[in-house]
């Protein structure tokens, strides 16, 4: 190798390497100047990590109205077709010949015909939702990151970034995600996040008229969430997947699935 | 230098390059701000509008009819629930009024009997109970009451009172079993009727030595699964025989 040759090689060096970096820094720099800005968008009063959120489910409670299914619609402008729920009552029977039926016709909006009594050993209604998983297998399926959880406990669907890909769809096992047809991307309950930024309950939570659904904050000790837990014995649905749902439910029957 | 080495140079300056380039451009500037998403994404969701406006709201202007509905039965039902969404008539009162359900069809999506119901909770036939009647018309919806004291225990235990009229037990009255305090039927929760409280009471009637007709069926109570109390194995609202 001749010296001349070395020379080059250094002045080349020296020359080429920091342009990379430059870039790297003017890309930090917009990338720094990005956050300032959604963090002055953001509400003060609202602060995400001081909030964790759950619902308990008493199913002995439910009169399967349908009220809850019916609001969620309303509130989060969810399709109207009978196939779109963010949240839909389920009714049980499970007969005196073994058999277990499961029905929810139209979400338990417009209220369940009436079952044939003398068949029947047990009945109830279980109503259902997305379980908001702290281990939730749409998160971990996303290809793009446009479903994720907040630092409140939240599982939300980035409406702007989700690709349509349905693979949340297919990895939620409660069933509890759609494809939306008029933005052709995963939707799913969001714990009506804008209401609880607002300090609203969900839409459901506030209509349902016999409070067999109760929500609140699950660390505070004097939360109503907090005191159900204590006194009754709670259960998840498919625990078996290790989720690690943020719905409970108590007095659950073993058909439910 | 050689020249194949500057040209692999200038090709992996390049891609470099155009990595950072495309990385700037392609991810959103929130993203991974919280965590593997677009932080500005909590913020679209949070920033949707509001359709039920919540009970506390309408207590605001509603104040005596809020007064009302907090000290009767209705209490836990939301105003929302009978009245719909009311965040716009919250915003525009005048403007926008939210429904007062006034048909028929309306109080049985709640009071209609199901048997997937809850025990206890207050349900009606909606085509037997009073056919065409609106409900308010005897029900104050803000403070419901019923009108007058039932006659007959089937008018809150329709279930049970069905189930007896098929069985063995169809001609016994309920008080033959269960004495009813008198406010019972006006208060239900305030004066529970009593429940038998032992196997001699069944024995009263299904003993050997015990008065009545015959044709009732009889055990002896000293041999008889003297370790359960009857209805641990027999309903007494329609009473298996084996």
């Amino acid at each position: 190798m001749s010296d001349q040759e070395s020379q080059d090689r250094r002045t080349f060096l020296r020359t080429a390497l920091p342009a990379p970096l430059l870039l790297l820094a003017v890309a930090g720099k917009v990338d720094t100047a990005g956050t300032t800005e959604t963090e002055a968008d953001k509400k003060p009063a609202y602060q995400a990590t001081e909030h964790n959120y759950a619902m308990a489910i008493d199913p002995i409670k439910c009169i399967g109205c349908g009220r809850c299914a019916e609001a969620c619609k309303v509130e989060n402008d969810v399709p109207r077709e009978p196939f779109f729920f963010r949240t839909w009552v389920e009714r049980y029977i499970i007969q005196t010949n073994g058999e277990t039926v499961v029905s929810s016709p139209n979400g338990g909006i417009g209220g369940f015909s009436s079952a044939n009594e003398p068949g029947i050993l047990r009945t109830f209604f279980v109503p259902k939702l997305c379980n908001h998983c702290a281990n939730a297998p749409c998160v971990q399926v996303c290809p793009v990151g446009a479903t994720f959880t907040t630092q409140d406990g939240v599982v939300l669907v980035d409406q702007d970034y989700c690709l349509g890909c349905r693979y949340c769809i297919q990895a939620c096992p409660y069933g509890a995600r759609f494809l939306n047809p008029i933005t052709h991307v995963a939707d799913k309950c969001t714990f009506c996040y804008h209401r609880l930024v607002k300090g609203l309950a969900p839409a459901c939570v506030e209509v349902c008229p016999t409070q067999a659904r109760i929500f609140g904050e699950f660390r505070v000790r004097s939360s109503p969430i907090s005191r159900f837990m204590r006194q009754h014995v709670i259960q998840v649905l498919k625990a078996h997947l290790n989720t690690e749902p943020k719905v409970y439910y108590v007095n659950l029957d073993g058909e439910v699935r | 230098m050689r020249p194949q080495v500057t040209r692999l140079l200038v090709v992996f300056g390049a891609a470099i390059a155009s990595l950072v380039v495309a990385r700037h451009y392609l991810i959103p500037p929130t993203f991974g701000k919280l965590g593997h998403y677009r932080a500005a994404a909590v913020d679209a969701v949070a920033a949707r509008k509001v359709k039920y406006a919540g009970h506390e709201v309408c207590a605001l202007c509603h104040e005596a009819i809020a007064k009302t509905h907090d000290t009767h039965r209705h209490r836990n039902v939301a105003c929302e629930v009978c009245h719909g969404a009311a965040a716009g008539h919250a915003d525009a009162p005048t403007e926008i009024k939210p429904p007062a359900p006034r048909l028929r069809a309306a109080c049985p999506v709640c009071h209609g009997y199901d048997p997937s119901r809850p025990t206890g909770f207050p349900q009606i036939d909606p085509v037997a109970h009073n056919p065409l009647k609106p409900c308010y018309t005897c029900h104050a919806p803000h403070a419901p009451e019923t009108p007058r004291t039932p006659e007959d225990c089937s008018a809150c235990h329709a279930e049970i009172a069905r189930t007896k009229a098929v069985s063995h037990h169809a001609a016994l009255p309920c008080t033959r079993c269960h004495e009813t305090p008198q406010k019972h039927k006006i208060n239900p929760s305030a004066g529970l009727p009593t429940k038998p409280a032992n196997r001699e009471f069944c024995g009263g009637c299904h003993a050997p030595g015990a008065p009545g007709p015959k044709e009732i069926q009889r055990v002896d109570m000293a041999t008889h699964n003297q370790r359960y109390v009857c209805w641990q194995c027999h309903y007494p609202h329609f009473p298996e025989l084996k």
